[in-house]
């Protein structure tokens, strides 16, 4: 109960963070913005006839995916923003468990992604992607799964890094390949052999899969746009995450003891 | 009674480093006294303490405390202590009640609830009363961000005594402060001190801070240079020495050279007791004297002293 109470104390400080930050806010939108919104509906425009689906849902999708396991993942960054202010030591000297801190991180990080993820979901609605309650509920599963998967991944990342700072300067190293090797907005499922290994390697590209898989369900469009059946992405989810969960957390905890 | 702190043979070397940064330090801690780590930037406090409140393991060495070993008992430990950090540990995004509330929780004192509303009655009680405490009644609602230096150190030790640990360490809590604040910070912990019998344990550069300890581990690089009471360590390492002068100096010099009396120059002269006492180092003197004066060395005098020797060996 005790530990219950307090990782749901460190996920409500996330969100309560996030949700007074505005300039925050308004920054976490502008990107799915750009790529939905401009990339969408251009590509829509410019490849839909030619490769026969439409691609405004297949990038939204891919969005959607790439903006909540990215954004939970970078929120664990602020573990290390915590550490550097020392904030973390509240926390650190405080009698309850190691694995509740990075949970709650987890969890609250997850909150705070899957508030944007509401966002995008109106976002697209605005730009004319069609859903239907049942897609959404589905989504939002999907999306609860991904948060918690890219706060793993988050945490397997700082469990290697010293600052912030340099999280910063080895994020975009290994997001941005992630998001043309994932399928988030290019179809991934012809590639040269040295990218599609790449590719399968991307933790990112089972969250986009996952989610379409969820989406186009029963759709005519699913085989086109669809590469692996849900249970397989959500089988690789579930075996990444318990392997970036206790490598990442005993890391994470040993380099806070002996530095 | 047993001691509430055991500190034996504690040695903490940092990766990559080449020395030491506590050279096998020991002491131990009474219940329900205020001791005092001193020593100059880098000697080695903030790394004791970290270890002592089990956020930094150990190189060798043993430390209990209540008891519990550090890094066998870790989780015991953190339940025994209280910390308040060199930089302060509250979030300033959050309100004051936000963050009292957020050490609550971690500590297991009330379950989860999403507001202040609906948190149990004890604890809003609980946060009325140290509110009241510090001067802050008016204030627990707002973003510390709004907060001053010292309202926020108060805030800190409000919220760490939440818990009631039975040892409190302060990692230099004043400083940064201005005058006014560092005393009325003051004023409050003597008035913790006395209304919970908890253990203090502080680190400080600030010499005037540490007069009032029962105990003083004086460090510098790492090691510990001297220990005990204020008073024994000012003994130890800081003599009482008398000045004297006189309308005739030259003869005063003469007599004191005879008496084989250490001096230093020029007058008025500072005579070494070296065991005697001041009486009878005036009975033995004829020379008329003009100034009879005797300095008692501060512990301030002490701790220079003992940093300027290790600074020339």
């Amino acid at each position: 109960m005790r530990q219950v109470s307090a990782i749901l104390a460190i996920a409500q400080r996330d969100l309560v963070k996030f949700l007074r930050d505005r300039g925050r806010i308004v920054a976490t939108f502008i990107f799915p913005f750009i790529f939905v919104g401009i990339m969408g509906t251009s590509f829509r425009y410019s490849f839909g006839r030619s490769t026969g689906f439409d691609w405004l849902p297949f990038i939204f999708t891919g969005v959607l995916a790439q903006t909540l396991w990215q954004s939970a993942a970078m929120g664990i960054i602020s573990l290390l923003e915590d550490r550097q202010n020392d904030f973390a030591q509240e926390m650190f000297v405080s009698p309850i468990s190691r694995y509740s801190i990075v949970f709650g991180k987890i969890l609250g990080e997850s909150l705070v992604a899957l508030a944007q993820g509401v966002g995008i979901l109106g976002f697209g609605l605005v730009l004319g992607v069609r859903f239907s309650v049942g897609q959404v509920l589905l989504l939002l599963a999907a999306a609860v799964v991904i948060c918690i998967f890219g706060g793993a991944f988050g945490l397997l990342m700082i469990s290697f890094l010293s600052s912030q700072r340099a999280a910063q300067q080895i994020f975009p190293f290994i997001m941005l390949p992630q998001f043309f090797l994932s399928g988030a907005f290019t179809p991934v499922a012809l590639l040269p052999i040295y990218l599609d290994v790449l590719s399968r390697l991307s933790p990112m590209r089972y969250a986009v899969d996952l989610t379409r898989d969820l989406f186009y369900s029963g759709s005519r469009d699913a085989h086109r746009v669809t590469l692996a059946p849900t249970t397989f992405n959500l089988l690789v989810i579930a075996v990444a995450f318990a392997a970036f969960m206790i490598v990442g957390t005993r890391l994470f905890v040993r380099q806070e003891r002996n530095r | 009674m047993a001691p509430i702190i055991e500190v034996d043979r504690l040695t903490k070397r940092y990766r990559k480093a080449t020395e030491n940064a506590v050279d096998e330090v020991s002491f131990t801690v009474d219940p329900g006294t205020l001791f005092c780590l001193l020593g100059p930037n880098g000697a080695g406090k903030t790394t004791t303490i970290s270890i002592l409140t089990t956020t930094l393991g150990p190189t060798s060495g043993q430390v209990r405390i209540g008891g519990h070993d550090v890094v066998t008992a870790s989780s015991a430990v953190r339940q025994t202590v209280g910390i308040i950090f060199q930089n302060p540990s509250l979030d300033l995004n959050l309100t004051a009640e936000e963050n009292v509330r957020f050490h609550a929780l971690l500590y297991g004192l009330y379950p989860w609830r999403p507001t202040y509303a609906l948190m149990p009655e004890a604890y809003r009680r609980q946060v009325r009363e140290l509110a009241g405490v510090v001067g802050l009644d008016n204030e627990m609602g707002k973003q510390i961000k709004t907060f001053s230096g010292g309202m926020r150190r108060k805030l800190e030790i409000v919220r760490t005594l939440l818990h009631r640990p039975r040892v409190l360490f302060l990692d230099e809590p004043t400083s940064g402060l201005d005058p006014q604040s560092r005393r009325s910070l003051w004023d409050y912990l003597r008035q913790v001190r006395a209304q919970t019998e908890c253990t203090l344990f502080l680190s400080t550069h600030y010499l005037e801070e540490s007069e009032g300890a029962d105990h003083v581990c004086i460090l510098n690089h790492g090691r510990t240079v001297a220990l005990g009471s204020p008073a024994a360590v000012k003994a130890e390492l800081a003599q009482e020495r008398l000045v004297l002068d006189s309308a005739d100096r030259d003869a005063l010099r003469a007599e004191l050279s005879r008496l084989g009396l250490r001096f230093g120059e020029p007058a008025p002269y500072q005579v070494t007791l070296d065991g005697q006492t001041v009486q009878q180092v005036i009975k033995a003197i004829d020379t008329p004297l003009s100034l009879v004066r005797v300095d008692a060395p501060s512990l301030e005098d002490a701790y220079l002293k003992i940093i300027a020797k290790e600074v020339e060996a």
